[in-house]
Parts: structure tokens; sequence; C-alpha cells
């Protein structure tokens, strides 16, 4: 049963949807009457993408329900705000044998750490916020050139080529970059907030260079001729007008590198030190959520475990409401050039 | 010939009035200059890596000699760096990782492209732009403290006692879901710029839906998607921190998949620290090197023939 529109295409019974109302509705009617082994060839094949489809979403799945199972009953008010407790697996259980008046006398406090990861929230919002201002302005000045002012030319297509190939360099690399221009000549004081800034604004670059890129050739190049019709030279245009209407879709882009770079182990493990306290500082050693977790996970200790569960799921939560915001963002500014 | 062309004569007042002041004119240069020079950093970031890190390993590459790539012993006890443990650590967890992640992203973006019902598009593309936001250690973590315990009893039912919940297997599996989002959104435009022209024929000759996706859309977009298993390839080769956590740690050379390896990057992850012995700071350094230039080699082949495949189908439509 098919119900066709003339204009607005076809929607078969399972819902399929195709502009192309006519091959649609042809192959709807064909379908009954081909023979039994291309029907079943047929419907083997969209069994396979359905497997492909769940397939793929068994491990998002798998992810937050482990993640909220795990992680959610360490959050607290306390797990954001206080500082990371020393995981030393023995203090508490030597407690244990030690009697009440002993610990009164001696002031020996045998509370168990409660888990928190303060400094590493701050941490990951001090280094991914300095990242953000290397990279994004750079990213969008180098997206100006290769869009407005030589799309063409030999030299913004190797720039552009390059983007594309250093987005798939490993994040460890550029962390062993920052380690031997900025950690070697600085020594242990090198490992710092901004050290770790530096490796992921390598990162952020040319996945802002790439995207920003994208945007700003979805500007309508009538309003670019408006611009200059006007009298208004090449750089008021950009600034003035360009830049402005593509304003939406280049904030998404930078979000979109902002989550990739406060999500990165890689590239902090060798530059950023670590800290237990809060350190706001671009200087001195400082911690990330992603950091905590990669430490948490490797150690046995279970306090050890729950603070990375914790942070994972804090983690995930700011990665996963920004990705949000910044495709809604995206959609809405491409859908109003569009339309 | 006045009316024609461009005004060669700047005494005319409204040419000199468009040209503008001499300081606006160069505010322009400026500009240009500044957004030049921005585009320039990503090619000096590139030979700066380059350049520093190969300087940095240096004295272990040249200790080691060809060595570096052929031996089988990586110990900082022994002082003695060969990586082809690592090197096939890397090889076989990314081809695991490849042999999951290609059929799946294949399908995927053939469901979105082809199958997928109106209501579900929207869901669908969350699910892809999710798999990938979830950051590399959040998957080390969740295959580690999760799932371990429950892959090592299985793998021991196939594999035997030696089989490990922490092996190149798993690690294999989890990279899997990592690259399967790269793999997808690259195959996905690629299908999209399949020429209608030849899906219009195939449908006009009574194909079915499935006889027009294997006649018709994958020959057109076979180099394209070949490029975006290229492109995968490449994030598999480097993924780092997942891997890390969940690949086993032993520097050795097996034939079962189920036991403990190493990769390159998760070498350099888990014990590079820039103390202690230098030669062997150095050799992790030289991995990363090697690390580097695969990956470079890997995504500049994908390039190439995801833009000429992509130019090709945009060139016939």
């Amino acid at each position: 049963m098919t119900v066709t529109g003339e204009t607005t295409g076809s929607r078969t019974v399972d819902g399929a949807f195709t502009p192309l109302l006519d091959a649609e509705t042809r192959a709807d009617v064909r379908i009954r009457t081909v023979s039994g082994r291309r029907r079943f060839a047929d419907r083997a094949g969209r069994t396979l993408l359905w497997v492909a489809v769940t397939l793929t979403a068994i491990p998002l799945g798998a992810i937050v329900i482990v993640l909220i199972a795990k992680g959610a009953h360490v959050l607290s008010w306390h797990f954001f705000t206080g500082d990371i407790p020393a995981v030393t697996g023995q203090t508490t259980q030597g407690c244990a044998d030690i009697s009440e008046v002993f610990r009164a006398k001696y002031g020996i406090d045998c509370t168990p750490p409660r888990p928190a990861m303060g400094p590493a929230i701050l941490g990951t919002l001090v280094s991914t916020g300095i990242a953000a201002l290397i990279a994004i302005p750079l990213g969008v000045l180098g997206a100006v050139y290769l869009n407005e002012f030589s799309p063409k030319g030999r030299l913004a297509r190797v720039i552009r080529f390059f983007s594309d190939v250093m987005t798939g360099v490993p994040s460890i690399v550029m962390g062993m970059f920052i380690y031997t221009v900025w950690v070697v000549n600085f020594g242990t004081e090198g490992r710092s907030a901004f050290a770790a800034a530096l490796a992921l604004a390598c990162l952020m670059l040319p996945i802002v260079v790439r995207t920003s890129e994208e945007m700003l050739r979805t500007v309508p190049d009538e309003l670019r001729h408006a611009g200059l019709a006007l009298g208004g030279r090449r750089w008021h245009g950009i600034v003035r007008i360009v830049l402005p209407t593509a304003l939406p879709g280049l904030t998404s882009g930078a979000i979109l590198a902002v989550v990739r770079a406060a999500g990165e182990t890689a590239p902090v493990l060798f530059t950023i030190g670590i800290t237990f306290t809060p350190n706001a500082s671009p200087a001195g050693g400082n911690t990330t959520l992603a950091q905590q977790i990669y430490n948490g996970a490797k150690s046995g200790d279970p306090l050890a475990n729950e603070l990375a569960w914790g942070a994972a799921i804090t983690l995930v939560s700011v990665v996963f409401v920004l990705t949000a915001i910044a495709r809604f963002a995206t959609s809405r500014f491409t859908a109003a050039l569009e339309g | 010939m006045a009316f024609h062309g461009e005004p060669e004569t700047p005494e005319l007042p409204l040419a000199r009035h468009l040209r503008g002041s001499r300081s606006s004119r160069r505010a322009d240069r400026i500009f240009t200059s500044i957004s030049l020079g921005s585009g320039l950093v990503v090619l000096a970031v590139l030979t700066g890596i380059v350049v520093a890190t190969t300087t940095y390993a240096w004295p272990a590459i040249e200790r080691e000699g060809w060595g570096f790539f052929t031996g089988t012993t990586w110990s900082s006890a022994s002082d003695t760096y060969g990586a082809l443990p690592l090197v096939y650590g890397t090889i076989v967890t990314s081809l695991i990782a490849l042999v999951i992640a290609v059929p799946m992203s294949i399908g995927v973006a053939l469901f979105a492209t082809e199958l997928c019902p109106r209501r579900l598009r929207g869901p669908l593309v969350a699910l892809i732009d999710l798999l990938a936001a979830v950051p590399s250690v959040v998957y080390g973590l969740v295959g580690l403290l999760a799932f371990h315990d429950v892959l090592q009893r299985i793998y021991r039912t196939f594999a035997g006692p030696s089989a490990s919940g922490s092996s190149l297997l798993t690690a294999g599996i989890v990279v899997a879901f990592m690259i399967t989002p790269v793999i997808t959104s690259i195959t996905r435009d690629v299908i999209a710029t399949v020429p209608r022209p030849g899906i219009d024929a195939a449908w006009a000759l009574g194909a079915t839906r499935m006889e027009v996706v294997r006649t018709a859309i994958l020959p057109a977009s076979a180099g394209g998607i070949t490029g975006a298993v290229m492109l995968g390839l490449g994030r598999a080769l480097g993924e780092t921190i997942a891997v890390a956590l969940v690949v086993g740690s032993s520097v050795q050379i097996t034939a079962n998949v189920t036991e403990p390896g190493y990769t390159m990057a998760s070498i350099i992850a888990n014990t590079f620290n820039g103390e202690g012995n230098l030669l062997n700071q150095q050799s992790l350094m030289g991995l990363g090197v090697v690390l580097f230039a695969i990956t470079i080699i890997v995504n500049v082949g994908a390039r190439v023939i995801v833009d000429r495949a992509q130019r090709r189908l945009e060139g016939t439509a």
C-alpha cells in the first residue's frame, strides 16, 4: 500500500520516504512481483542494515547505563567542589584496628575520604579555556584566509589539505610535541595548565579551521557583493557582514572543538603535571577530569575507581549537552541560510 | 572605451574615492596578512612536530638503527628497544577494529540514506554524533572496569586459560566503536553524492532496493568508501588512551589475539613521563615519530582518495 502525493513525494508502508515518487512507487509495486529469491535477498539486505544500526547503538547504550549505574551515586555537591582525596588504600583499613579512645586522644581521623573532583573540574575549564582562546581566533582567521581571500589559490589548497591531514594526527603526538618544545625547556615547572592548553590548541586548530571554512562557505556571495557595492573595504565586509552572518555556525564549530579538547587525555598526560587542590592559574601543576579518569581506571583501589566513575559521568554529561547545543545551532543556522 | 572595464586613470575623482585612503588600504593588507599568518600556523605546527620530536628521539633511533623497527624486545631494564611487538599490536588491533567497524559503518550509512524512516533520522544522527563525542578515556574506563570480567569469561571458553579480558581483541573491539562514527559520516557524504541518474536507471529496470544499493550505489561510491576506511584506519592506528587501558600492557607477539598485547600509542601513554631512563624516553619519542609518520601517510592517502572520488562524482552529477 503506497500513499503518494504529486509534489511531496511518497511514503511506503515501512515509512521510507523519498522525494522521487516515481521510483519509489515503482519499487514498491515491483517488490510484490519479483521472484522469491530476489525478494529474500532484499529482505536479508534490509535486515542486515537494521542489525548494523542496532549494533552501533549498543555501545552508546551500554556506556550510558554503566556510567549511571556506577557513577551516579558518587555525585554530590561535595564531589564538584571538594579537593581530590588522597588514594592510599591503607588508611581506612588500618583505622579499624585503632580504638575510639586512641583515635580521640591522638586526633586520628578515621572517616573514609569522600570522593571529590573540584580541582579537576577547575583544571579542565582552565586548560580547555586557554586552548580555546588560542585556537579559535587562529582557526577562524585561517578559515577567513581560505574562504575569503584565496579560495582557489595553491597555498590555500595546501593549507586546507594539511588541516585535514592534521585532524588525523594522533592526539598523543601533540602532547609529545609540546613536551619537547615546552616542558623540556622549563623542567618540572613547565608542566602546567598552559602547557596542556598549547597541546590541546594544536589539536583544536585544524578542527576549527575546517568547520569554520565550511560555515563561511554557506554565507551567500550576494552579501559580500553588497558590502563591496556600498564602498566597504574587504576587511569591513568580512568583519561586519560575513563573520556576523556565520557567527552561529562558527560558534557551533568552536563548541565541537572545545568538546573534543575537554575530553582528551593523551595530550594532557605529559604536559599538565598534577594537583590535588584547586589551581586556577595557568602556571603550576594542574589536572583535568580526563586525566583523573585515566589514573582512577588504572588503579585497583575502590576509591580511585569511584573517583574515575564520578569524573566520567560528569565529563560525559557536559560533552553530550555541549554536542547537542552545537548540533542544534548548526541545524538552525544552515536551515536559516537555505530557507 | 571609458564606459567599459576598470577606470585606468587614477585622476578620476570617483576612482580615487573608491580606492580609499592609504590607511584604509593598509588596513586591508594587514588583515590579509594576519589571516594568512593564521592559516600558516597549521603548516608551522606540522613542521614543528616533525623537527622537535625527531630531534628529541634521534639518539635512540641512531643507537638502535634498523633494530628499532625489527627488534622484538622492548625493555628499559636491558636498554633494548625493538618496536616490532608494538607495531604488531598496533596493526592487529587496527585490523580487528576495521573488520568490525567497516561493515557496521557502511550498513549504518546505507541505512541512513536509503532505509531510514524520517522519524528515525534525527535520533540516528544524534546516535552517531554522541558515539563520536564520548571521550576515549571513557571507552577505556567502561571497557576495563565494567566489561573486563565478562569478556574474559567468554574468551576463556574459546581460547583457553591464557586469554585475558585485557587483550588485543578487547582493544580492537573498543577501537571499532570509536572509529565507526568517522567511517559512517564520510561514507554517508560519499553516498549522498552518487549521481541520481544511475540510481534512477536501476529503479527503472525493476531493481529491488538492495539491488539498487549493490548495482548502482556501492560501485559508484567504492572509491570514497575506501578513503573513508583509510581515515578510520588512521584513527585506529593512533588511538591511545582507550587502548592503553584495555590492551593488557604486555610486550609480546602472539597469534592468540585474546592474550594481552601492547600498541605504539598506548605504551607511550603508559610509560612516557619525561623522567628516569633517558634512552627509554627517547625511544618512546621515537615511537611517536614513527606513529606520526604512519598516520600522516595513511591520512594523506585517504584524503587524496576521498577528494578524487568526490570530485569525480560531482563532475558526473
